[in-house]
């Protein structure tokens, strides 16, 4: 009977979502290699996953599921584009650091 | 049971904020890493059985593997990437300051504001024993959710992988098909260039 019931209550997950997705945000902010950049994105991305399968499992609607694999998805294609992107503008360069780059600019 | 929650909860803090402090990016995936394994007991024990699994193939199987390539990539030069600490010191004041306080604001919202009724008696109906094929959140819900009410998403999942796939393709190759298709062009009109010479000369 226990087994269907949440271990802890709805808004303990959301809140481990929200502060895992306020330190990707600052990671974005405060760091400058792109890989580290990229992987708080990722973090970002898993928080609001986290708050689709909480909210999906408190409804017992699994268009969160749907959503989250989405989501999944999208950071699976974003990943590699990024990445070719990011060997394709350091693969010449010594130093990686985006505030470096100037082949971006129009 | 609230372990099945904390513990996860505080491997997930942790190596979040170990992946944005690490100073290597190797680091930041190791700890991105095990982000995700405690990520896919979250999932286990919000009853997703198959999105934590997608969640250590894909993420962990694949994207943290495609990280990894891509730091060997880069550090196979001369330097290895990214010596010593990136970060700016004028941002890290503000930016914490504006991080904490955004933190701050969503987590008063999230913590003031009433949780939805939880549907029991719906739940304990769905939950059923473990393991059984049509539970909430295992393979054969997922699947017949994917596969019928939700087809046009899935197919768009199709298109965003492919499109990837070519944006990839067309960003690292060596050469773009246009410079391929021109070089090619001037080869083929110095061949006939060089045979109509020969044709001259005897």
């Amino acid at each position: 009977m226990t087994a269907a019931l949440l271990p802890v209550p709805l808004c303990d997950y959301v809140a481990l979502s929200a502060v895992m997705f306020f330190i990707g945000v600052a990671g974005v902010i405060v760091r400058r290699n792109p890989l580290v950049m990229l992987m708080s994105i990722e973090l970002m991305f898993n928080a609001a996953n986290l708050a689709f399968v909480a909210y999906a499992r408190a409804w017992l609607n699994n268009a969160g599921h749907i959503f989250a694999f989405l989501v999944i998805t999208v950071a699976a294609a974003e990943a590699a584009i990024a990445l070719a992107i990011v060997v394709v503008t350091f693969r010449a360069s010594e130093r990686v650091d985006v505030d470096e780059v100037r082949a971006l600019h129009g | 049971m609230s372990a099945l929650f904390w513990i996860p909860a505080v491997v997930v803090v942790a190596s979040a904020l170990w992946t944005v402090a690490a100073s290597k990016p190797v680091y930041s995936v190791v700890a991105l890493l095990s982000n995700f394994a405690a990520l896919a007991v979250l999932f286990l024990s919000l009853s997703a059985e198959f999105l934590a699994m997608i969640q250590l193939i894909v993420y962990s199987g694949a994207i943290l593997v495609l990280f990894l390539f891509v730091i060997a990539l880069l550090s196979s030069g001369i330097a290895p990437i990214a010596l010593g600490p990136d970060r700016l010191p004028r941002i890290v004041g503000p930016a914490s300051f504006f991080v904490a306080i955004a933190l701050g604001v969503v987590l008063a919202a999230v913590l003031a504001s009433h949780a939805p009724p939880l549907p029991h008696a719906a739940a304990l109906a769905l939950a059923g024993p473990a393991g059984a094929p049509d539970v909430f959140g295992s393979v054969a819900d997922f699947g017949k959710a994917l596969f019928t009410t939700y087809l046009l998403p899935f197919e768009i999942t199709a298109l965003i992988l492919m499109v990837a796939v070519i944006g990839v393709i067309v960003l690292t190759g060596n050469e773009t098909p246009y410079v391929a298709t021109r070089r090619h062009a001037e080869q083929t009109r110095r061949e006939v260039r060089e045979a109509i010479a020969r044709e001259g000369d005897s």
